[in-house]
């Protein structure tokens, strides 16, 4: 039997009839995609004007009224007195410290929400926006009334407050110790000897003892100043509360949607090639969240800074002692020195615009830009 | 037996993933499991791979009781449907990470990596990132990097449920060598029935939590262990009909039943692949008679879709180029159909 042979010649291409020229583009179509001149050159400077009038003249005249007496002036204003001084300082230590509480905060925050189940995730969710949602005075009063002298905490404080500080001491050397033992204890269960075996009895039983421990051995000692009062409204800590209340969601909310995009995939992948929660999270998580994190970082900061309401309640205004940069630039205006309050101002413009400078190069390596993200989310199977 | 689940259960709030599931993977081999979504097929891997904990039951790994064992301590590769390749770090750093992590020296790991890329016949692309490479590269290394430290077990879930037709056909026989070459026992996830025949010496069918049937591709093709199965693995026509006396009566022509006989007569579905269907232009005894509805050739067989005359009953049929040839058949035309081999199920019998 002889096999069908079909012969397919390889000139076929070139026997299609010649392809038309590009057509020529249809008028009607570059029609429809733009508007008349007027519209477009209306609204261009409807925009403009609008920026020009309340951001462009306001920042430049921060400027020209600080520098209006010259350098040298405006170097005294700044750095001459005292009280500006200290303010300057003040900003720079309880910024810093608030930050760090809120970048632990917003990634303990955002791991739990995009990586586990549980009871109450919404609420948490929901609660994780509420400072969004507060008036910043609100906030300031809430820890008056709580911290403060006629608040719950405030006759205790101001009695005996220190008696406080061993158990919240004993409290963090615990926490830390349980993180430890969770770290260090051995991968294989065949290796696993005594107090290795019993997590809950170790990190209970061995956790109270060393609680009880640590507060009785801080007590005898007298490590802390017995019946003195502690501030904490009218001082620093009121003041890295109430701006940590106030910068609680940035990290965390710029993190959430980036740890929703990624997906748990490549956590897990880490896991099965046998890596440790803690190699997990420096290896894998926090490559991919990093510019997020710092976009979140550079956001709180700025935030943080600027912060003025919250702050305000709780400081008291103590010059030299409890006023920030914003709290000084208006009294220094309540005081008609202009001069001195356009100067501060100035450096805190400074500031704003290279936070806006860095945000907008974090942007271009942002997950939404970012090519690398385009394997999709493992979606739920059988 | 290298893997050995015993009666584990899953629940996932009121869904029940999983109902007391028992089985057995011997070594060296390479197992699919087969069913629908839904059927429990991705949470029983998850289960051995310890990246999920079973409500109930028991998993051993070479005799040794691993129900308890984190995923990290279970000496196991797994491959992600979605590649989930560290996007940050090159191709070589991915595959070998597993080792980084267990403490291996560095000269002994760039000696691992440059076998493994060999191996996936990727070499030289080792300083790429996952972003650069095409869907079917990103699975291979997805494979070289759980192989990197010689797991005992290779898991894989969905491996070419993203990839494109032509793609997913190379990287199945490629996976097939692969496994003769290294001889790791593995097991893969599939909705694909073709898949897992193809690639599978042995294939698990569930549904619904459970295991429907084990066996090898040929012995769960042609002789499934009941309707489901039957079903699930291809096309099939289901005549309604009943047994009497030792035969399978459909609506019409009378067929020898395969089963023992029950002296009464109760009613049974009767199903018969398409292949399995002769068209004759003559009547016989045992013959259904139907108009040809529309003609499909799809290469080398054709597949004809025909209505039984006193019925209404649609019936797919499928022959080869050659009888279609013959037969010479056209839509609206008039044949006669026997089938050369049909599976009852009969129903639970009860009382």
């Amino acid at each position: 039997m002889q096999a069908e042979v079909i012969a397919y010649s390889p000139s076929r291409s070139s026997q299609l009839p010649p392809q038309p020229q590009a057509a020529v583009k249809a008028p009607s179509l570059r029609r429809a995609q733009r508007d008349p001149a007027w519209v477009r050159w209306g609204l261009t400077a409807i925009a403009l004007t609008a920026v020009t009038l309340l951001i462009g003249i306001p920042i430049v005249y921060v400027f020209v009224e600080a520098l209006a007496d010259g350098p040298a002036v405006y170097l005294h204003n700044l750095f001459g007195d005292p009280d500006t001084r200290h303010s300057i300082y003040l900003t720079l230590t309880v910024v810093p410290v608030a930050l760090v509480a809120n970048v632990l905060f917003g990634l303990a925050a955002a791991w739990s929400v995009t990586r586990f189940q549980f009871r109450g995730r919404a609420l948490l969710t929901a609660l994780i926006d509420l400072p969004f949602s507060v008036s910043p005075v609100v906030a300031g009063l809430m820890f008056v009334l709580i911290f403060g002298l006629q608040g719950y905490l405030g006759p205790f404080l101001r009695r005996d407050g220190y008696a406080l500080m061993p158990y919240l001491t004993s409290a963090l050397v615990v926490l830390l110790a349980v993180v430890a033992y969770a770290l260090f204890r051995p991968r294989i269960a065949s290796q696993r000897r005594g107090l290795w075996k019993h997590p809950w009895l170790s990190t209970l039983g061995g956790g109270s003892l060393l609680f009880a421990l640590l507060v009785v051995a801080q007590q005898r000692l007298g490590l802390w100043p017995q019946n003195a009062s502690l501030k904490i409204i009218f001082a620093v800590p009121g003041l890295v509360l109430a701006t940590s209340f106030v910068t609680f969601p940035f990290v965390a909310r710029e993190l959430i949607p980036v740890m929703d995009a990624i997906g748990p995939d490549e956590e897990l992948a880490a896991v099965s090639l046998g890596a440790s929660g803690w190699q997990m999270f420096w290896h894998v998580t926090l490559p991919n969240v990093k510019w997020g994190l710092a976009y979140g970082i550079i956001l709180c900061n700025a935030r943080a800074m600027g912060e003025f309401g919250a702050v305000y309640v709780v400081s008291g205004h103590i010059a030299g002692q409890t006023d920030t940069m914003p709290l000084r630039i208006e009294k220094l205006f309540q005081e008609y020195n202009l001069p001195g309050s356009f100067a501060v101002a100035s450096v805190l413009t400074l500031l704003a615009i290279l936070t806006l400078f860095i945000k907008s190069r974090l942007e271009q390596h942002m997950p939404s830009h970012s090519p690398a993200t385009s394997a999709p989310q493992g979606a739920t199977k059988s | 037996m290298s893997i050995l689940i015993q009666d584990v259960s899953k629940r996932f709030g009121t869904f029940s993933a999983l109902e007391h599931v028992t089985l057995e993977v011997p070594n060296g081999s390479l197992l699919a499991l087969l069913g629908p979504s839904g059927s429990g097929k991705t949470t029983l891997l998850r289960i051995i791979a310890g990246l999920e904990v079973a409500d109930s039951g028991s998993v051993r790994h070479q005799d040794e009781d691993i129900t308890h064992y984190s995923a990290r301590d279970r000496k196991v590769g797994f491959v992600f449907q979605h590649y989930a390749l560290f996007r940050h770090m090159t191709i070589a750093e991915n595959i070998g990470y597993g080792l980084r992590v267990r403490g291996v020296a560095k000269p002994e790991r760039e000696q691992r990596v440059a076998e493994l890329l060999k191996l996936i016949r990727l070499d030289g692309l080792g300083s790429r990132y996952p972003a650069q490479l095409s869907g079917g590269q990103r699975q291979r290394v997805a494979l070289a990097r759980a192989l990197a430290a010689r797991p005992s077990v290779l898991l894989l879930d969905e491996p070419f449920g993203a990839l494109d037709a032509k793609v997913r056909q190379e990287l199945r026989q490629w996976l097939r060598r692969l496994h003769e070459e290294i001889q790791v026992t593995s097991v893969f996830v599939t909705h694909d029935q073709e898949e897992a025949f193809e690639v599978a010496d042995r294939v698990v069918v569930m549904n619904h939590g459970r295991i429907e049937q084990v066996g090898s591709p040929a012995q769960v093709f042609e002789h499934p262990a009941n309707e489901f199965v039957m079903d699930f693995l291809g096309n099939v026509n289901v005549f309604p009909g009943r047994i009497e006396q030792g035969k399978a009566v459909l609506s019409g022509p009378e067929l020898a039943s395969p089963r023992d006989a029950h002296p009464e007569a109760r009613r049974a579905a009767v199903y018969v692949r398409p292949h399995e269907l002769s068209l004759q232009r003559d009547q016989s005894s045992t013959s259904l008679a139907a108009r040809v509805v529309h003609v499909n050739p799809t290469g080398a067989r054709t597949k004809i879709e025909l209505r039984a005359l006193h019925s209404d009953q649609l019936i797919t049929a499928e022959l080869t180029a050659e009888q279609f040839a013959e037969l010479g058949l056209k839509s609206g035309d008039t044949v006669h159909v026997s089938p050369r081999r049909v599976h009852v199920f009969e129903p639970e019998y009860t009382i």
